[in-house]
């Protein structure tokens, strides 16, 4: 059965909380390295994998990036940054 | 009349019972609300409580949003009836579009209780009508996902149009974008904050004041606020 892959990120220019609190962990677990942690800043997001049962028709993508925009993500705070329907034309 | 207030419970709701104790203690009848039904039950007012509703999976409140009776919600809401989004309620009613903006995780990640001042802003609201702009009060706030967002555009005609309700005092316990802790609609009829006002009722059990420990009623006037509301209608 074919899965679609959905992606959403915090919005760029938002505070990503958990990404910040993951840095400063980064940072502090290798503080004792010269080089530090080699990683200036970590945003997390989400991945949605959505199985379905028949082929993906054009009509059932236009569904899903529907479902993306109105109910996987919210658009004032996130962006849905790719949606993989498992073929090229994604 | 006695006015009836519907409280709606959802799968997680904490507090449902609190509201509508004090929706008594305002001096109306509370009416048990269902999610999974599309009956309001004939009510004139609506509060959303507060709590975890679906584990604030997906996005706090973002589930919820879409349940059945929201359809029923956002209708009534449309027509002018006076609804109240507390916490957990507030973050649905963004995720329903009802209110502008968003809300996310606290910015110091950590959950927040504390006896919280207020001040009023918006004293023309469904909910705040007994209040005056401008007055200070205490509410207890807990939440881990507090943090008003919007972008710039929308902050600045939030705040153009007076849609600002409350505005937290002294330090921001969350982040939010200009201390801000509760909005209103263009019309004035939906309210939602991050503080529990349901929680400020009754003396004895409400939050620590400058005159005794746990005095504070001022979430009260939130409820009387409603009913004044409804008896001008």
């Amino acid at each position: 059965m074919p899965t679609i892959v959905v992606d959403v990120m915090p919005k760029a220019e938002l505070l990503d909380p958990q990404g910040k609190a993951v840095t400063g962990a980064l940072n502090r677990l290798s503080s004792s390295r010269e080089s530090g942690s080699g990683i200036s800043e970590v945003r997390i997001g989400k991945r949605f994998e959505l199985t379905v049962e028949g082929p993906v028709t054009e009509e059932l993508r236009e569904r899903v990036r529907e479902i993306a925009a109105d109910i996987l993500s919210n658009s004032v705070i996130e962006d849905v940054v790719n949606i993989d329907f498992g073929d090229d034309a994604s | 009349m006695t006015f009836r207030i519907g409280v709606v419970t959802f799968p997680g709701s904490l507090d449902e019972r609190d509201a509508q104790r004090a929706i008594r203690l305002a001096g109306a009848e509370a009416v048990e609300l269902w999610h999974g039904e599309h009956d309001l039950k004939g009510v004139d007012a609506i509060v959303l409580p507060g709590g975890f509703s679906y584990g604030d999976y997906l996005r706090a409140g973002a589930i919820a949003a879409v349940s059945p009776i929201m359809s029923e919600v956002i209708d009534a809401a449309g027509t002018g009836m006076p609804v109240l989004g507390i916490c957990n309620g507030f973050q649905m009613l963004v995720e329903a579009h009802l209110l502008p903006g968003g809300l996310i995780r606290n910015a110091h990640q950590q959950f927040i209780r504390r006896d919280q001042g207020l001040r009023v802003e918006n004293a023309d609201t469904a909910w705040t009508n007994e209040f005056a702009t401008g007055d200070e009060i205490i509410i207890p706030l807990k939440n881990g996902d507090g943090g008003y967002i919007a972008d710039a555009e929308t902050l600045k005609r939030v705040e153009g149009e007076g849609r600002v309700a409350f505005r937290y005092t002294g330090l921001n316990p969350n982040g939010s974008l200009n201390d801000i802790a509760g909005l209103t609609n263009e019309r004035g009829n939906v309210v939602g904050l991050m503080p529990h006002p349901e929680h400020a009722v009754e003396a004895g059990f409400g939050p620590d004041t400058e005159v005794a420990m746990r005095s504070g009623v001022d979430g009260l006037r939130f409820f009387t606020s409603a009913l004044r509301a409804l008896a001008a209608v």
